[in-house]
């Protein structure tokens, strides 16, 4: 029988085999999101295609007819969609993540399970919903007549790289939410400045050559770069420092996001 | 002698109450706090490198003079939940948790259930710990009966495939059939509360903790989750229970500790340490085994009666303070009669905590004294009350003199005292409620078989007896 010490600030060595033997409370959790997000309302699941398609237009509208901005001679409407759909899944994973843990309080301080299923699931759940909106990109693709280029087996490295980043954002934001609710706050100021700061609405290409690293720091600019080169092609929409940047971010992003969860963890259900 | 599975060592938690107040909350007091920080550490430097020398000046005046985190950290008060606590639990064990609220009974449970860390000590735990602190934990009133089994199962740490088998088990459990496929929104709170236990009596851990189940559900129901419980105690597992029900805490546990103000308080067989803990809230509570009148201002004189006092006593020196239902007691009135020649009746009546006449008893029953012309003096009047009668409550004893000739009332004391009577007796059978009425005597049974072969059977072939026709 194996014997489990606790002692305060003791690091669990079977922490990653508990999350391994929670692994189904992943799917459980995420699931009863899902089962609950679109209870009474009337058109339900479509929720997560109309809330992008609109987006989509309104970026269109204001980036591509008003502003002018180039569109490499693919369709300005598959354009934004490209550059949403990682957008809109870091966003609401950010935001479901990020106060998943306080939705969740009840839990926390009455039932031991590792934490950090909590804010993950809450990420599958927004992946779910990302890869909904992902069909309405097939859809649009046949209405435009535009075949994606090979580099789409590169599609998988970079869904890979969003969720990450998600990932490694919303750990931060939810164990930084368990004592400071303005996060509450603060996240939506994010995702609403995100969407304009992020390349959503236009190439990156756009941005001054010698800010393009800078920009690059953002580490949703290489994902959404990534994503455009995976299925418009064009070697112009590719920056690779820039993209080599990102990566480095979402690693740090990642690594210091479980670093500072499993810190506080212990303390979650004395402050939540 | 097995090896203790659970053991506790010097545990202690501390929690910091009125926490950060005085400087704003949140997230500004932690960046001001940073923000500060080199500056702090400057100013601390500059105070340990510039004080002045020891010339009539304070020596220690740049260390008075308070910084403003340190005030903010002064409004910061400790609090010890648990304080030096050790115990052991070994295989099989039943062990009860008891004490007042806030005494620290659920930080210890949550300390051992993973919950929260401590901040001092270690626990060793052999073995697999569910824990029940809150049934219902984890439902969603949004999602049917049957989502929420399989989500809370899995909360619990129940694997899918372990939930899918015993789901039949758990609804049949839950006796909530009809409504499986309701939200649990629409649920009744005792619908909601059998299907959260329901789920949580099927998990099959090596330790289980429970917490205030039994403060929930019908009468029905309570007996059947303890007879879950005792189930599961029976099957070699050790279970960690925490309630208030002493009767369950004494007939489902073996050993118990009482837990008062963060330290283990008392700990040993469960009778004990039960009974222990009840005298001391009765003490606590208020010294209702006595009442005097002393003092010329302060008696209580009326009709020429002076009454003393009005006390319960207990013969063999057993403690007057905690008396329980199988006890007999007395009801001593001591008083003085002021005014010579004439027969006394003295009458005890006693009232129900909800104020129903119980029984009202007086000196006729005593020969020697009805009748006869009472002396002026002091005396004594003692009613025995013998054991097995009253039920378990607060009863209000009243004391009337009266003059046995004229059947005039000289004094009425209406609340002259009252007594507590517990019920801490073990039962043998698993329903740990409140009797129903005033009085509980023992009375005598008795049952025959009138038709069929089958003689007394021991209670455990109960099905055989089924089978008689």
């Amino acid at each position: 029988m194996t014997e489990l010490i606790i002692e305060p600030g003791r690091t669990e060595r079977q922490y990653w085999r508990d999350l391994w033997r929670y692994r189904e409370l992943f799917y459980f959790l995420a699931w009863r999101d899902l089962l609950i997000r679109y209870k009474q309302t009337v058109v339900g699941v479509a929720w997560s295609l109309i809330r992008p398609f609109l987006t989509m237009v309104v970026l269109t509208v204001v980036f591509g007819k008003f502003g002018k901005m180039p569109s490499g001679g693919v369709p300005y409407p598959i354009l934004v969609f490209c550059g949403m759909l990682p957008w809109q899944f870091f966003s609401t994973a950010l935001s479901e993540s990020g106060s998943s843990l306080v939705n969740n309080s009840n839990l926390i301080s009455k039932v031991y399970f590792p934490r950090l299923v909590v804010p993950a699931s809450s990420v599958i759940t927004s992946f779910v919903d990302f890869v909904i909106s992902a069909s309405f990109l097939v859809v649009l693709m046949i209405w435009y007549h535009f075949a994606p280029p090979a580099n789409i087996c590169f599609l998988p490295v970079f869904v890979i790289l969003a969720f990450a980043a998600s990932l490694g954002a919303g750990l931060w934001i939810a164990a930084l939410m368990v004592e400071y609710r303005d996060f509450r706050f603060i996240v939506p100021f994010v995702v609403q400045f995100g969407l304009y700061l992020s390349p959503v609405g236009f190439y990156s290409s756009v941005v001054p050559e010698k800010w393009r690293l800078l920009y690059s720091l953002n580490p949703m600019v290489g994902v959404i770069d990534g994503f455009r080169w995976c299925l418009l092609g064009g070697e112009h929409t590719m920056y690779w420092p820039g993209c080599a940047l990102s990566l480095v971010m979402i690693v740090l992003l990642v690594v210091t996001g479980i670093w500072y969860f499993r810190k506080t963890e212990r303390t979650f259900a004395d402050v939540i | 002698m097995t090896s203790p599975i659970i053991s506790v060592e010097h545990l202690s938690k501390r929690y910091i109450i009125g926490h950060q107040r005085a400087k704003g909350d949140g997230l500004r007091h932690a960046i001001e706090d940073t923000a500060r920080a080199p500056w702090r550490w400057f100013r601390q430097r500059l105070s340990a490198d510039f004080r002045p020398p020891a010339s009539g000046v304070h020596p220690k005046a740049a260390d008075v003079l308070p910084l403003a985190s340190d005030l903010s950290r002064a409004t910061r008060e400790e609090f010890w939940a648990l304080k030096d606590v050790s115990f052991e639990v070994k295989q099989g064990e039943v062990l009860g948790v008891i004490g007042r609220n806030g005494a620290g009974k659920s930080t210890l449970l949550k300390i051992l259930s993973r919950i929260t860390e401590p901040t001092e000590g270690r626990v060793r735990i052999k073995g697999r710990v569910a824990s029940l602190l809150e049934v219902g934990t984890g439902f969603h009133p949004e999602l049917t009966g049957r989502e929420n089994i399989f989500l809370n199962g899995a909360i619990l740490g129940m694997t899918k495939a372990e939930i899918t088998r015993d789901f039949d088990e758990i609804v049949a459990f839950s006796e909530i059939e009809k409504f499986l496929d309701t939200p649990v929104k629409r649920y009744s709170s005792g619908m909601y509360v059998r299907l959260a236990f329901a789920v949580a009596a099927h998990l099959e851990p090596d330790i289980l903790i429970v917490d205030e189940v039994l403060a929930v559900g019908d009468a029905a129901f309570q007996k059947k989750c303890l007879s879950k419980m005792g189930d599961v105690a029976r099957g070699g597992r050790t279970v960690l229970f925490v309630s208030h029900n002493m009767q369950a805490v004494n007939t489902l546990c073996n050993t118990a500790i009482l837990i008062e103000r963060g330290v283990i308080a008392d700990a040993g067989v469960s009778s004990i340490v039960v009974n222990n803990y009840l005298q001391r809230q009765t003490t606590a509570q208020s010294a209702t085994s006595q009442r005097q009148w002393n003092g010329e201002g302060d008696a209580f004189e009326a009709g020429g009666i002076w009454l003393h006092s009005v006390r319960v006593s207990v013969s063999e020196g057993a403690s007057c303070d905690f008396i329980t239902t199988t006890q007999p007691f007395n009801i001593d009135i001591e008083y003085s009669n002021l005014l010579p020649g004439r027969p006394l009746l003295v009458t005890v009546i006693l009232y129900s905590p909800d104020g129903a006449e119980v029984f009202e008893s007086d000196t006729s029953r005593d020969p020697r004294w009805h009748g006869k012309v009472c002396a002026t003096g002091r005396f004594k009047s003692s009613c025995s009350i013998f054991g097995n009668l009253l039920n378990e409550g607060q009863f209000r004893i009243r004391v009337i003199f009266h003059n046995v000739d004229t059947m005039q009332a000289l004094l009425d004391c209406n609340d002259a005292l009252v007594v507590s009577i517990h019920d801490n007796e073990e039962r043998n059978y698993s329903w740990f409620g409140h009797f129903k009425g005033f009085v509980h005597p023992k009375l005598d049974w008795n049952t025959k078989a009138l038709c069929g072969t089958a003689g007394l059977q021991s209670a455990t072939s109960k099905s055989d007896l089924k089978q008689v026709p």
